[in-house]
């Protein structure tokens, strides 16, 4: 139809007007979460201390059929006494629409350090977990997840 | 409406580590989905959760949009003395939500 070579009609030409409103609608809309936008709202809880890899467990299936309910672990290897325990854990993912997924306080008298929740994915991207000790030390681990159904995406009826 | 599941042991040994499982039925709508309409629909998703053993706080969550939808959560903690464990949810357009469990430690 679009290929009639009579050439556009009036129709035609406000459908394709509409069209481009509607693009230029959506262009305004919040971009979704990037690496970069991850890498912000960790370095808003972290400062310029420095991040560094270890500690920090996550169990997450690496292969997510339906983005809407993951199962998601954290523990942290901390012998959780009055002098040496985590305080947050804070999880982070790329490509949601806003980084942050959830942020954990515990204390000495949690034990163990660790949690666990269900969370959704809206794309296949890195999920990062940031864990900041008593002594101010920050400890992260990534994981990589894919998924084939992604949350935030359907339509409702 | 949205009775919270809690899931804590009725015994323990004094210094025990326990973990606490808990569940509550909400609908944690983003706030970036549209209707068949287009219309955005509101954000209305739970935003704290606040454990306190005895009334001393033990843990506390913050929760974003990409918590699911009935926002399950476990954590742990060592069972010091017999007493009420308490539990509250809090989220948009004033929910509020509590819970609580008794634990016999020994």
């Amino acid at each position: 139809m679009h290929n009639d070579t009579k050439g556009a009609t009036r129709r035609d030409m406000l459908l394709a007007g509409v069209a481009g409103l509607g693009a230029a609608l959506i262009k305004i809309e919040p971009a979704a979460a990037t690496p970069d936008s991850m890498k912000q709202a960790i370095h808003q809880i972290v400062g310029e201390a420095p991040v560094r890899k270890g500690k920090v467990t996550i169990d997450v299936p690496t292969l997510v059929e339906n983005g809407n309910t993951v199962a998601l672990a954290i523990s942290v290897d901390s012998p959780m006494t009055k002098d040496d325990y985590v305080k947050t854990i804070h999880v982070f993912n790329e490509k949601n629409p806003l980084p942050n997924v959830i942020s954990a306080h515990l204390g000495p008298r949690a034990g163990r350090a660790k949690i666990s929740t269900r969370f959704r994915l809206a794309d296949t991207q890195t999920i990062v977990a940031v864990a900041e000790l008593s002594d101010g030390s920050f400890w992260s681990a990534s994981a990589d997840v894919i998924v084939t159904l992604a949350a935030c995406l359907e339509s409702l009826d | 409406m949205a009775r919270p599941l809690i899931n804590v042991p009725q015994k323990a040994t004094r210094g025990q580590v326990i973990e606490i499982k808990t569940l509550i039925s909400h609908i944690m709508e983003t706030g970036f989905r549209h209707d068949n309409v287009g219309q955005r629909i509101p954000r209305n998703i739970i935003t704290t959760f606040v454990a306190r053993y005895n009334g001393e706080e033990i843990f506390r969550a913050d929760l974003f949009p990409a918590i699911a939808a009935n926002p399950f959560l476990t954590f742990s903690t060592v069972a010091t003395e017999s007493g009420t464990i308490d539990f509250e949810w809090t989220g948009d357009n004033g929910f509020h939500e509590t819970g609580s469990a008794k634990i016999t430690v020994e």
